[in-house]
């Protein structure tokens, strides 16, 4: 146990006292009490930035279950490092935020605060494990705890939705991650990331290596929001806003961003792993952009950027992984994509974190957050709308900020792929510029509607449910923040190149670095007159065209019929399923005993008339068999004649009394067979069993005396007759094949030696096998009892009267 | 005979399993007596029908018939007339309470817990 273990499980250790504080000291806003945390952690953190800017790792190994190779290993390098300063640093943030944001008196705070540090102590044991099943087992614990905080406000139904569908959607993918996880240590031997990274031949060969990937990417996907699973993040946004700023923005989305960069030295260098994570990123850009647009619901269109953002990340990641090929050059062009990947994290979210905020604002104070409905609130809400200005352009990247210094480096990465000799992208390469572009339009277009139709435009007071006026002062301060950390960033990005970026790098792509070495990165603004800045001068020209003609062409979001969406996708799929599945119930269990006993007795036949006739078991031998004598030829066809006429028995006397006449035979069958004490007991019990029968059917209804005949039914017939036959022919085939002596000559032999008895069938009853008598005792027992307890036990008519 | 005997017990079989199938609990019990019979008759079967005297040491004869089946049988016969005075009892009282024999009319309802 060291301390960053400690640090790990600090926020769930806290959680468990938040209850307490909550109920215990009610005049103090339960958020007070988690403020200090994460600040804590977050300082914890920067201690390592130093020793991780100079290539140093560090790990602390505890061991959990060492039998199978299962250890709680944290692991600092320069990824997790990143990913921990954003989680504790933007939670430290959120939760000053939502101290503001969330009423002491009418809301369950301890839940909150809870569900969110259960949140921040998952995601960071997810970015600070090496082992991949605790990385597992904190991936899923994020899953939960979102989900918990998306359904925060459980009375609405559309928050219980939202919730409900990122966790089918998340836990999907967090199951094949799993999968991937499992098949990817088969090879390896090792759930530990840094030794399959070092075995890394052993992995690439394996058949199961290509399996793992896709099953690894299937959960990064779904955790962040990629196209096609990225329907449920638009949903997720019923939570409450700090919420949203917290998990669907800056952590758990980019925990899916995370994992691609953490196992980017297992799979980069494969060309699957191009293609997926390139494609796919650049699809949810476009379609991510491209639908942003067309929301009215200011999270919306954040959710909607959210995703599009993740996606060009996503493929920056994908495009970096060129650069393995070719590490030789001196000049590696493509490791520009992986620069711009890990910087536009950092900038990601930032601003989109203080949007988020900035809409929490707007919507709580003026009661709204539709775009229809909102406008002219510049004057009203000045330090809003400034933070709103520096987040949107940010977002749409424009300079000075920091998103225009990521998005050149991402205009730059793509524009690269055009010059790849690799995958066919001579041909196919030119389309991630393009595509890219044109997301960048829409990129720019829904920024400028997110902050101009907030807060320029006309004022309607008349729409909105309270009076807008400037936030208070604490709930401004983490926006403020996160916006001069924007600009910081924008005006000098260099003092994050060597502490941060350079290490990160290092750790997505450490094959690129020969032992010693570091990656030298540098951000300019200016680097003359490039494809580049021409592209960026376009997406801004054509965007403000859009945008100052968007009503015109907004129409073509309506060529699109509602049904053929995704989100109708999922809708009616689970609606499919839970019919499909109703519908089997039904079809299957109708109630009716006849119809499962259909279904047994077919599936017994079937399954051993198939096994005997596929594994030889059938023969006929008549050479060891007894004759045919003429007593016996009597009673089989008297035998048979009264099995037929019970079922042909026009009433129930007659199918009694033939029941009867089968018993007897069969007990004539015992004398002829030799087997006095079977007779005599057999003699008896059917006597006894007809009396039985006679009382019941003395019973039996007289106002109903419907003496109606077995209606005849054919799949009954065919059913009986199949077991009939099979019972026949496994008759026939196991007395033609003894293997082996009966072990009879041994009862024969020492019945009167060792038992004193020269009965042997009572010898073996009570002396040999002695058991078999004292449990059928109790068999009896327990039938008369019950008999008897049925009989005398009326607990419904009692309670009746 | 075995041949003999086990299209017997086929018979007894196809005999039990279709009164089974029926929808009146009276046929379904006399169903269960049939099969019990056919099982009865297919395990004597099965140990072999060669000629030999009665199982009873007193015989002094060369050969006897095998004296294990004949344990088992037994044993199996008591089992089954438990098994059967209980379920005609459950049937009596079954119709006793619910005034039906029909075994569709005792399916029950899926709103029924």
């Amino acid at each position: 146990m060291s301390w960053l273990h400690l640090v790990i499980i600090s926020p769930f250790l806290l959680a468990f006292l938040i209850p307490l504080l909550y109920k215990s000291l009610k005049q103090i806003h339960t958020g007070w009490f988690v403020l200090p945390l994460p600040l804590v952690l977050f300082i914890y953190f920067t201690k390592y930035i130093s020793g991780v800017a100079n290539g140093n790792s560090y790990l602390y190994s505890l061991k959990w279950i060492p039998s199978l190779g299962i250890n709680f290993d944290a692991y600092i390098d320069g990824l997790g490092l990143l990913f921990a300063l954003l989680i504790t640093g933007i939670g430290t943030l959120v939760v000053l935020y939502s101290i503001y944001y969330l009423s002491k008196t009418k809301e369950s705070l301890h839940t909150f605060y809870v569900y969110l540090l259960m949140f921040m102590g998952a995601m960071l044991g997810v970015v600070l494990s090496d082992n991949l099943i605790v990385l597992y087992s904190f991936w899923e614990l994020t899953s939960l705890s979102s989900f918990l905080l998306i359904g925060y406000w459980y009375q609405r139904e559309k928050s219980r939705y939202g919730a409900q569908k990122s966790m089918l959607i998340t836990v999907f993918g967090g199951l094949a991650l799993l999968a991937g996880i499992v098949l990817l240590s088969i090879p390896s031997g090792t759930f530990s990331i840094r030794e399959i990274v070092a075995n890394l031949d052993v992995v690439t060969s394996s058949s199961l290596f290509i399996p793992a990937m896709i099953l690894v990417l299937l959960g990064a996907f779904t955790k962040s929001a990629q196209f096609p699973f990225h329907i449920w993040l638009p949903d997720a946004m019923e939570a409450p806003t700090p919420v949203s700023a917290y998990l669907h923005s800056a952590t758990m989305v980019k925990a899916g961003i995370y994992l691609v960069a953490r196992l980017s030295p297992v799979f980069a260098d494969h060309a699957v792993w191009f293609t997926l994570v390139s494609t796919v990123g650049i699809i949810t850009l476009f379609w991510g952009s491209f639908s942003a647009v067309r929301q009215t619901d200011l999270k919306g269109i954040l959710a909607f950027s959210t995703i599009s953002q993740l996606g060009m990340i996503m493929s920056l990641l994908g495009v970096g992984s060129a650069a393995l090929h070719y590490e030789f050059l001196d000049d590696n062009i493509y490791v520009v994509a992986i620069t711009a990947a890990v910087f536009h994290l950092i900038n990601h979210a930032t601003f989109k974190g203080s949007l988020f905020m900035v809409v929490g604002i707007v919507d709580h104070e003026t009661g709204t957050r539709d775009i229809r409905k909102l406008g002219g609130l510049m004057t009203l809400m000045p330090v809003t709308f400034t933070i709103a200005v520096i987040g949107g352009f940010a977002m749409a990247g424009l300079p000075p900020f920091n998103g225009f210094l990521s998005k050149e480096m991402f205009f730059t990465g793509m524009v690269n792929v055009t010059k790849m000799d690799i995958y066919n992208m001579e041909t196919w390469g030119i389309l991630f510029p393009v595509v890219a572009w044109i997301a960048s339009i829409f990129t720019f277009v829904y920024s400028m509607i997110l902050v101009f139709k907030t807060f320029t435009g006309k004022y309607q007071p008349e729409k909105l449910e309270k009076k807008p006026h400037e936030a208070p002062v604490g709930m401004l301060i983490s926006p403020v923040i996160l916006a001069s950390l924007v600009v910081i960033f924008g005006l000098f990005p260099n003092i994050l190149e060597s502490s941060i970026i350079e290490p990160t790098m290092a750790s997505v792509a450490p094959s690129l670095l020969d032992t010693g070495e570091q990656f030298h990165v540098h951000i300019t603004f200016w680097h003359g007159f490039t494809p580049e800045l021409f592209m960026t001068i376009g997406v801004i020209a054509v965007g403000i065209l859009l945008f100052l003609t968007l009503h015109k062409w907004t129409k073509i979001y309506h060529l699109f019929p509602e049904s053929i969406t995704l989100n109708n996708a999922y809708n009616n799929g689970l609606a499919g399923m839970e019919k499909g599945s109703n519908g089997i119930m039904k079809f299957m269990m109708t109630g009716f005993i006849r119809d499962y006993l259909l279904v047994i007795f077919a599936f017994i036949s079937t399954a051993i008339l198939i096994t005997l006739f596929t594994q030889g078991g059938f023969k006929v031998d008549t050479s060891n068999m007894a004759d045919i004598g003429i007593y016996e030829a009597i009673l089989a066809v008297i035998m048979v004649l009264g099995a037929i006429t019970t079922v042909f028995a026009k009433s129930r006397l007659t199918a009694i009394i033939s029941l009867g006449v089968v018993g007897y035979t069969l007990a004539l069958f015992f004398v002829l067979f030799r087997a006095p004490d079977l007779a005599l007991t057999q003699l008896v019990i059917e006597t006894v069993s007809v009396a039985l029968f006679l009382l019941c059917f003395y019973h039996l209804p007289e106002f109903k005396p419907k003496k109606v005949r077995v209606k005849f039914h054919l799949p009954n017939l065919i059913i009986a007759l199949l077991v009939g036959v099979t019972v026949t022919l496994v008759g026939i085939a196991s007395s033609s094949t003894k293997l082996f002596d009966s072990i009879s000559q041994y009862f024969i032999k020492n019945s009167y030696k060792e038992a004193g008895g020269e009965n042997m069938v009572n010898v073996i009853l009570v002396d040999f096998r002695g058991f078999d008598t004292l449990f059928e005792i109790a068999v009896l027992c327990i039938a008369a009892l019950g008999i008897y307890s049925m009989i005398r036990l009326r607990l419904a008519k009692e309670e009746n009267r | 005979m075995e041949i003999l005997m086990s299209i017997v017990s086929g018979i007894l079989f196809t005999v039990a399993v279709y009164l089974m199938l029926s929808r009146s609990i009276l046929r379904i019990i006399i169903g269960t007596g049939i099969l019990s019979h056919g099982v009865h008759l297919l395990l004597l079967t099965m140990g072999g029908l060669k000629a030999g005297t009665v199982p009873l040491l007193g015989e002094n004869a060369p050969a006897y018939t095998d004296p294990l089946p004949q344990a088992l049988i037994l044993t199996a016969i008591v089992i089954s007339f438990g098994v059967t005075s209980f379920f005609l009892v459950l049937a009596y009282r079954a119709y006793q309470e619910l005034g039906t024999d029909d075994m569709d009319k005792l399916r029950g309802h899926e709103n029924d817990e």
